[in-house]
This record gives structure tokens, C-alpha cells and sequence, in this order.
């Protein structure tokens, strides 16, 4: 505790106080009226400014997207009732992709609480399962130990989202205020057991054909650096979770690129041959296992998670070893011998010569590779990505050239549409030099497409690349192939003019099918500052390939 | 693993979950939530304070299945719960209370 001099304050002055102190320079949401409190305290705030997005859904992804790209926990708010329930989603996206979000709602005044009052919902009991910890803040008092210790959760051991729900009467109380608690901040981990760590050093130097498997948890540990180095040191072809992209640069000739679902031939082949799997910070989500018992049929698992109810849960591990995944690397990092696999090296050249990721139509800028090579090659590695959810986002993860931790943002977990956007214009917020990149297709799109309102309030560099394909393409991609062709209320009959929409909104727009150059155009557009939506039309019917049927094996992938 | 039968779950057994949680008023929800989203019955639960009254202790008769473990490497993450223990299911605390039941 720090002290000052004594202060009469709200529960809503000390709310905005203690995130001034926390370094919260940037907060999103829509007021309303049991957040009203806390809204008139932000408006004195010289600290922190409010971005005030169109949809709760949207503040809340416009903060992770800030979160995102800077590992920071970032703020949202919203009034009670329907401004809560339309943060839920954005939440429980946080949840599954482990972002450190703290969403502040109003709730009605406590005396009301349980009697049906206007805009109230139990939105503590809806965020229990969707939130790493939730509060039901119960006087102002309690504000001076929730706050902190609400960004301390967010960001120790496996970060995650917050909810801190604070009654009206408690925004309104005032208090005295002499000593100020220190800023919440993460928690120290335990070092790694050494023994696990040597065991694991003497199982990879053992191993004939290993493969490193790099999840989400590196880039939350700030270890792609030792990531890559391990791989290096120990000659570990490697493979990445749509959530570790970019952790090691995909042009790296140790790169197999993303596995699972929509993996590469040559990816999901080779972890079928492998004979360890050294799996770090990743979870072995379904859609990059496939079915698991014949995931690395043949492989010892060595597990490396920061949450250690993570080991065991779905594969077990040979190895399981409870740890910051830096902490970890670094450790093995001193323990593995400099080693050189020439033969699985050469094995592992055979399998992505003879079975390599097929492209069609990227020399094309009309077609979904295509289009994305081209948005590539007008950029460097700078540019931040966002993706919305279905085939654009797939073949963006196929295809885009990541070659650094945070440069990638995807709903991967919760897989929601309409993150693509809001989480563009929160990383255009943080890091305002960069060039931001949203992909989306014309269904995603139209999910959150009123936060074009925010982008250009804010003049935002944000780019969204629009991939219309007239209909939920990857939808009709799993009736045509799973569900006998029958494809049903995937197809849009009439789409809207999304260049007029955008234009409405004040969007400098491209439409790539009227221009006669369109790598130029693209150039251009790409190049120029603040949002600009650039419309390509994509033809119906194309597909995401490779795909492994879900609770199918990785090995059996059709097409591709 | 999903696929356990009732009968094939009470072959495995029950046993008796220990746990010392903060005690207040939302603890008991985000304990029993993570045993009812799995659809994971909970036969028994008991509750009272101990000490000053700031910590509480809960008693849980669970069926063993092979998912238990996972979820007290779950339970154990919450923030409001400090410490699980895990007993056979022949632990005295149930068996006492049997008579209320009659
Ligand atoms: C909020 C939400 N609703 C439904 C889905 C199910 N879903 C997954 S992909 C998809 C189609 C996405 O269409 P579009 O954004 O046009 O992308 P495309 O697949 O055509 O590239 C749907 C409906 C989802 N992921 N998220």
C-alpha cells in the first residue's frame, strides 16, 4: 500500500483511479445506466481515454485486440442486461484463446438484486463458466482489493479474462481513501522441476524422428525466441497451432507450418511418422489432433504447459512438466546437445517435396490464395493480421507469410464470427505505426460491420480485406463434402453493396473485380493511411483443402 | 472417454472430495458448475464454515470416472478454492449422515 493524503471518493473515482494506476491508457464500451457512475468519473479522467465502440461484442473485442497484440490486460465496460449479455461473447472468446480481459459491468443497485429490476441479469452467474474469476462487487471498500487483484488473475500463470460486476449504489458510495494498493501485476511461476527437465532433455536426445509443437502458450510467454532456438539447436522440425503462428517464421526451414484440420499433407504425414512430440504450450485441441487416438500414433509425449490441468487431459504425456513455457525452453535450451538429424531432416525434405500444400489460383489476385499472396507482397512483416472465422480465415492461416509472435490474430478457440474487425481497430489502437490486415468474408462481416462507425471515428489503419463469396463458404464446404451435397441456408440469395456500406460509414474503398490492375490498386489502397475496405468478389464454391473430417485421423485428409 | 457408461462409473466406485474454499457467496457456484457442465453428478454435498468463518469447507460425494482427476486439477485452479483432498468413498463424513437420510 502506497499512501497519500486522505480523499473522499466514489466507488467510481476509485474504479477509474485504481486502472490509471494500473496503466490503462485506453478503455472501450458503451455506457448505460448502471454504469453511468463509473462512466462520469472516466469523463475526468486525463489519463485514459474511451473508445466508444456500436456493439458491446465489439468493445469487447476492440480490447482484445488491444490485449493481443500486447499482451497487456485490456479493459472493456458496459452498463447491465443486454450491455453485459453483449460482452459475453467476446469473454468467453477470451477464455478458450487465454486473453487477459477485464470487463467492468454495471449491475443494478444491490438492494434490487434478485427482484427482476429493469435491466437486470445475473451476469455474475452467466460469466462463471466463460471468466478465468468473476466479482460481485459488494462496497466501494472492496473496489481497493478486487481491482488489483482482478489484473493480477488476468495476467499470472494462464491469462484469461475477468469480470468485475459493481452494483450502482456501490459506484455511488463514497469513501475515504488514505493508501492505495499496489498495481496488480503477475504473479511469479514455479521454475520448472529440474529432474522433469533433464529427463525431457534426455528423451529428445534419444529421439530418431522428434517434432516440436508450438501452441498459443509461447506467444503468451514471450518465447518464440527460444522456441526457434530449440528447434535449431536440437533439430526439431516444427509444427504451429493456428494460435502459435508466427512464433516461428513460417519461411523457416524448419517450419512445417500449421497441423490439423486444414494442415498441410506434409505436416500431418510427418507427425504420423514422428517418435516424439514435444508439445509446448498447446492443448491438443481437436481440430489440430484429429482423432486422437491415432494422433503421433508412434510418438513419446513430452507436455510443457503453464496450466497444469492442461497435462493428461487429453493425450497423456510421457513427460508432463508444469511450467512458464520461457522458463521451460530456456532450461532445455542448456540441456540439449547441438545435434544434427540428417537423415529425419532428409525424410522430412521427401515428405513436403512429395506432398506439399497445393495453392491453386495463387498467381491470381482473383482467387482466395491468390488475393492473399497479393495483400503479402504489398506488405512486410510489420503488418498485424486479423482474420474473421470460416475458409478466409483457413486459407489465411495456410498461406500468409507469419513471421512474428502477435502479428496474428484469429479466434481459434471459440472460432467466433465477427472478431475479425473490433480486434483490428484494438491493435490499430495499441500499436498505431503498424499496418493492421482484416480478413473477412461477406458472412463475418456483417456480424459486427457497425464498428466501421468506430474505425473511422478513430481513423484507425485498418484494412479489411473482404472475401465475398456470396455465401457461408465454409459451410457449404462441409454439407458439399459431409452432408451429401445438400447444401442448405448457406447461400445468400441477394447480398448487400458492401462498397456503398462501407462508403456510408466514411470508408475509403477498393472494388478489386472493377479495377484493371489490381495488384496495383491493391498497393495503393494498402498503402494508404486510415480504414479503407477493399471488396473482391471470390467465386462460390471454392474449398479449403486439405481437410481431415471431424473425429476423423490427421492422416486421412481428403483433397488437397 | 465420453463414452463411460452409468453402470461402468459405478463400478469405478465413488469417492469424497475435500475441499477448503473462501467462503462466500459464489463459491459453491463455480465449484458444483464444473461438475454440471460435464453432466458429472454430484450425489452429496456438504457445507459449513470453519474457523473464523472466512474459509469454508466442502464435502462432495462424486462417482469415480476416469475424468476426476482432470477436474480436480480443475478444481484446484479455481481462485476461491485453496486446497483439494481426495478420499475413498468409505470416509466417515457421508457414512455418519446416512441417518438423516432415512
Ligand atoms: C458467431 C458464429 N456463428 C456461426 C458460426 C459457424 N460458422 C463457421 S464458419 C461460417 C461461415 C463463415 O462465412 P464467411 O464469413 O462468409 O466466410 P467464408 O467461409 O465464406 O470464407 C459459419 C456460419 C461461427 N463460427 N460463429
Amino acid at each position: 500500500m502506497s499512501s497519500d493524503q486522505t480523499e473522499t471518493l466514489s466507488g467510481a473515482q476509485i474504479v477509474v483511479r485504481l486502472l490509471e494506476r494500473q496503466g490503462v491508457r485506453i478503455v472501450t464500451g458503451i455506457p448505460g445506466g448502471a454504469i453511468l457512475p463509473v462512466y462520469d468519473a472516466l469523463s475526468q479522467s486525463t489519463q485514459i481515454s474511451h473508445v466508444l465502440a456500436r456493439h458491446e461484442q465489439g468493445a469487447g473485442f476492440i480490447a482484445q485486440g488491444m490485449a493481443r497484440v500486447s499482451g497487456q490486460p485490456a479493459v472493456c465496460l458496459s452498463c447491465s442486461g443486454p450491455g453485459a449479455t453483449n460482452l459475453l461473447t467476446a469473454i468467453a472468446d477470451a477464455k478458450l484463446d487465454s486473453i487477459p480481459l477485464i470487463a467492468i459491468t454495471g449491475q443494478v443497485p444491490t438492494a434490487m438484486i434478485g427482484t427482476d429490476a429493469f435491466q437486470e441479469v445475473d451476469t455474475y452467474g452467466l460469466s462463471i463458466p466463460i471468466t478465468k474469476h468473476n466479482f460481485l462487487v459488494a462496497s466501494a471498500g472492496e473496489l481497493l482489493e478486487v481491482i488489483p487483484r482482478a489484473f493480477r488473475l488476468a495476467v499470472s500463470g494462464r491469462p484469461g479474462p475477468v469480470l468485475i460486476d459493481i452494483p450502482k449504489d456501490v459506484q455511488n458510495q463514497r469513501i475515504e481513501v488514505s493508501t492505495w494498493p499496489q498495481p496488480g501485476v503477475a504473479a511469479a511461476v514455479a521454475p520448472p522441476a529440474a529432474d522433469l527437465m533433464a529427463r525431457a532433455a534426455a528423451m529428445i536426445a534419444a529421439a530418431e524422428k522428434p517434432i516440436l509443437y508450438l501452441g498459443g502458450g509461447v506467444v503468451h510467454s514471450g518465447a518464440a525466441r527460444q522456441a526457434v532456438e530449440l528447434a535449431e539447436k536440437a533439430s526439431l522440425p516444427t509444427v504451429m497451432t493456428l494460435m502459435g503462428l508466427g512464433t516461428m517464421p513460417v519461411d523457416h526451414a524448419l517450419s512445417l507450418g500449421m497441423l490439423g484440420m486444414h494442415g498441410a499433407r506434409y505436416t500431418n504425414l510427418l507427425l504420423d511418422e514422428c517418435d516424439l512430440l514435444i508439445a509446448v504450450g498447446a492443448r491438443f485441441d481437436d481440430r489440430a489432433t484429429g482423432k486422437v487416438a491415432t494422433f503421433c500414433p508412434h510418438a513419446k509425449v513430452i507436455h510443457i504447459d503453464i496450466d497444469r490441468s492442461e497435462l493428461d487431459k487429453v493425450k497423456t504425456a510421457h513427460i508432463g512438466v508444469t511450467g512458464d513455457v520461457k522458463a521451460c525452453l530456456d532450461q532445455l535450451l542448456l540441456r540439449v546437445k547441438a545435434t544434427l538429424r540428417e537423415s529425419w531432416l532428409s525424410r522430412v525434405a521427401e515428405v513436403k517435396a512429395a506432398q506439399p500444400l497445393r495453392t491453386p489460383g495463387i498467381g491470381n489476385p482473383r482467387t482466395s490464395y491468390g488475393l492473399i499472396d497479393a495483400v503479402a507482397s504489398c506488405l512486410d512483416d510489420e503488418a498485424t493480421i486479423t482474420t474473421d472465422v470460416g475458409q478466409h480465415q483457413m486459407f489465411v492461416a495456410q498461406t500468409y507469410p507469419l513471421r512474428r509472435p502477435r502479428q496474428w490474430l484469429t479466434s481459434g478457440g471459440l472460432g467466433t464470427m465477427g472478431f475479425g474487425l473490433p480486434a483490428a481497430i484494438g491493435a490499430a489502437l495499441a500499436e498505431p505505426q503498424r499496418t493492421v490486415v482484416c480478413f473477412s468474408g461477406d458472412g463475418s462481416i456483417l456480424m459486427n460491420i457497425q464498428e466501421l462507425a468506430t474505425a473511422a471515428e478513430l481513423d484507425v489503419n485498418v484494412k479489411v480485406v473482404l472475401m465475398n463469396n456470396g455465401s457461408l463458404g465454409l459451410v457449404t464446404q462441409q454439407q458439399t463434402m459431409f452432408y451429401g451435397e445438400r447444401v442448405f441456408a448457406s447461400k445468400y440469395q441477394t447480398g448487400p453493396d458492401f462498397v456503398r456500406i462501407a462508403e456510408g460509414f466514411g470508408w475509403r474503398t477498393l472494388d478489386l473485380n472493377h479495377v484493371e490492375e489490381p495488384l496495383a490498386a491493391l498497393r495503393t489502397a494498402l498503402g494508404t493511411r486510415g480504414p479503407v475496405l477493399i471488396h473482391a468478389r471470390i467465386e462460390e464454391g471454392e474449398q479449403v483443402l486439405p481437410m481431415v473430417a471431424p473425429g476423423a485421423s490427421n492422416k486421412d485428409m481428403i483433397g488437397g | 472417454m465420453n463414452s463411460i457408461t452409468q453402470r461402468e462409473n459405478q463400478a469405478l466406485g465413488a469417492a469424497v472430495l475435500e475441499l477448503d474454499v473462501n467462503n462466500h457467496a459464489g463459491v459453491m457456484s463455480h465449484v458444483v458448475g464444473l461438475f454440471s457442465r460435464r453432466a458429472f453428478n454430484v450425489e452429496g454435498i456438504l457445507v459449513m464454515p470453519v474457523g473464523d468463518g472466512a474459509a469454508s469447507r466442502i464435502w462432495l460425494l462424486v462417482n469415480e470416472d476416469a475424468r476426476l482427476d482432470q477436474m480436480i486439477r480443475q478444481l484446484e485452479k479455481l481462485e476461491d478454492v485453496l486446497a483439494v483432498r481426495r478420499h475413498g468413498a468409505d470416509h466417515a463424513v457421508f457414512e455418519r449422515l446416512e441417518e438423516f437420510f432415512r
